[in-house]
């Protein structure tokens, strides 16, 4: 598109979210309070924006170009077509796969459901066991137990401390049963990078699929299919700022995996996937990946920098805080923290100028602290005092200078109010005390 | 959470924040709940001559629904005897503060630690006059 800048379009939107966290900044004591501040956005694993030039790849295909991909007849298909298929190399190249193997979904949970079940069920009349980790994600997770409610065994390895499962755990639990084995390539929650590599060796030789749900972790870290010997990998739109109601499934094909369907209809993607492809969205998570596979290298060393920033700040001003998964083996953009004797949701209430999310109890309905942190291990109280900060393509140097100031203040203000802090200043061990639980 | 404007108040504001000196007398300490669940909370009563609660002083770890009950508490037991502080009840404080259904616990463990705080005083307080009674008997 002629005279389109991608440059100058990311400036301007750190510029614009920039400037709805400096309103928040330069207004609070301003006539001005009425109108809606935007907190600063912290919180890139749970969502990303759509990048601007996503946006405007996809824009044609709602209103001009707006054809039915599967219609064969005429132009208006010929072109939707043709964009889902380009969308396809750039989502195939990006992974290091060929554009046959990968099938659109309507984004990662629906490609974890269908990696899962779809082999588990292809497979059971000989293989009935599946291996997954106590740290995958809600619908890697709810899919394993609703298997093992239709008879599947399912091995849920532990984690060690760093996050990091322990490889020679993962063999010992292979067996001849063994159908597929689902590990996630980074965590959403504390960020850190599974041994994809040694796991894709490791299931290749004992002849067991190998899935890994890299929502996370495409557009991130560099992934290949080939030299990771991966048979299926899901991938979400709305973690790489793409938009959000669109994923994939990679799905080998030499040697071919052969699994069922979970939606039955037309047939389309080769019979995995039936249903009409929403082009925009496809073209979008195209656009996505293209861009992603350019700017990656880039884009991870400036986060690194922003990440190291937020942490040293944090850590310079603040006794007592604990990153959460190992230090090193984690993708740049995330930062899990548990600041101690704070608790996390009314630490989140006194940080209502910026957007995370916290692993505290509190913030769930469920009143159950994350099960990730306590996977590793990470003591319930410290559970219940965790941030998750997210770094992304659009933070910039101020938004980290400003989470600082805005976390050390609510923290430092908090510990002032909590009793475990002034336990732990006078040198009592909170351990030590028998708690009257209710 | 959308939390009610009198708990966001209780939470920008916190009353009474803080701490008696230790060895003050007649000060009763509750301190209820458990690291492990995410809620720990602190209260304090000084109790006057005339047998009302003269001062409080709370910290909680916790919520903010836990930091606004156990504000409100230390509020509403200033100036009452004990026995009238003891019927403070927890849904008068989950009400008050409109604390949504998942968080009315936060309240009853509010009431909890009134509740443990009287019961301290009048243990230190059995305590001194038993003491005075020996002391007297050893005269």
């Amino acid at each position: 598109m002629s005279g389109f800048n991608p440059q100058l379009e990311i400036k301007a939107r750190q510029a614009h979210m920039n400037t709805q966290a400096h309103m928040t900044m330069t207004n609070s004591n301003h006539a001005l309070e009425n109108r809606p501040k935007l907190p600063v956005y912290l919180d890139y694993q749970a969502t990303t924006p759509c990048d601007p030039r996503v946006v405007q790849a996809m824009l044609p295909y709602f209103t001009e170009k707006f054809g039915n991909p599967h219609s064969r007849n005429h132009s208006y298909g010929w072109d939707a077509e043709e964009a889902v298929e380009k969308a396809r190399a750039e989502i195939a190249a990006l992974i290091g796969a060929d554009e046959k193997e990968i099938i659109f979904t309507s984004g990662a949970t629906e490609s974890n459901n269908l990696a899962i079940k779809g082999v588990a069920h292809f497979q059971k009349d000989r293989k009935n066991h599946i291996i997954t980790v106590a740290t995958e994600h809600k619908c890697v997770l709810d899919s394993c137990r609703h298997l093992e409610l239709e008879g599947f065994q399912v091995t849920y390895l532990p984690v060690m401390q760093n996050g990091l499962i322990d490889l020679e755990q993962l063999k010992a639990a292979i067996t001849d049963k063994t159908a597929i084995v689902s590990v996630m390539a980074v965590n959403n929650e504390i960020g850190v990078i599974q041994p994809i590599a040694e796991i894709g060796a490791i299931c290749r030789a004992r002849g067991v699929y190998f899935h890994t749900d890299a929502a996370q972790a495409v557009g991130k870290i560099p992934l290949d299919v080939n030299a990771m010997k991966i048979d299926l990998l899901s991938i979400s739109g709305h973690k790489i700022y793409g938009p959000k109601g669109i994923g994939a499934l990679y799905v080998r094909r030499k040697p071919r995996v052969r699994m069922e369907a979970l939606i039955h209809g037309g047939g389309q993607e080769r019979g995995f996937r039936s249903g009409t492809l929403p082009t925009p969205l496809c073209v979008g998570l195209g656009e996505a990946c293209a861009i992603a596979r350019k700017e990656m290298g880039a884009e991870a060393e400036r986060l690194k920098v922003l990440r190291d920033r937020l942490y040293n700040g944090l850590k310079a001003r603040l006794p007592d805080i604990y990153l959460n998964g190992d230090p090193d083996r984690r993708i740049p953009g995330n930062l899990n923290v548990s600041f101690a004797y704070v608790e996390g949701e009314g630490l989140m209430m006194g940080i209502k100028e910026l957007a995370v999310s916290s692993g505290s109890a509190c913030t769930s309905a469920s009143l159950e602290p994350s099960y990730v942190l306590r996977a590793l291990g990470v003591e319930e109280e410290l559970a219940h005092t965790s941030l998750r900060l997210g770094l992304g393509r659009f933070s910039t140097e101020q938004d980290v200078d400003y989470a600082i100031e805005h976390i050390v203040q609510a923290v430092t203000r908090l510990r002032e109010m909590s009793p475990l802090w002034e336990m732990a200043q006078e040198g009592i061990d909170i351990k030590s005390i028998e708690w009257a639980e209710h | 959470m959308a939390y009610s404007e009198k708990l966001l108040e209780h939470y920008d504001n916190p009353r009474n924040v803080g701490a008696f000196e230790k060895g003050e007398g007649n000060v009763g300490t509750g301190l209820v709940g458990a690291p492990a669940c995410g809620d720990v909370m602190k209260l304090q009563i000084k109790v006057g001559a005339d047998g009302r609660i003269a001062d409080a002083k709370f910290k909680t770890f916790g919520c903010g629904s836990a930091i606004a009950s156990s504000s409100l508490a230390t509020e509403w037991v200033k100036g009452k005897t004990l026995e009238e502080a003891e019927q403070i009840k927890n849904t008068e404080i989950a009400q008050h503060l409109s604390l949504p259904p998942v968080k009315i616990h936060c309240s009853v463990l509010a009431e909890d630690a009134i509740k443990a705080a009287i019961k301290d005083f009048r243990e230190k307080q059995e305590g001194r006059e038993k003491q005075s009674g020996k002391d007297k008997a050893a005269e």
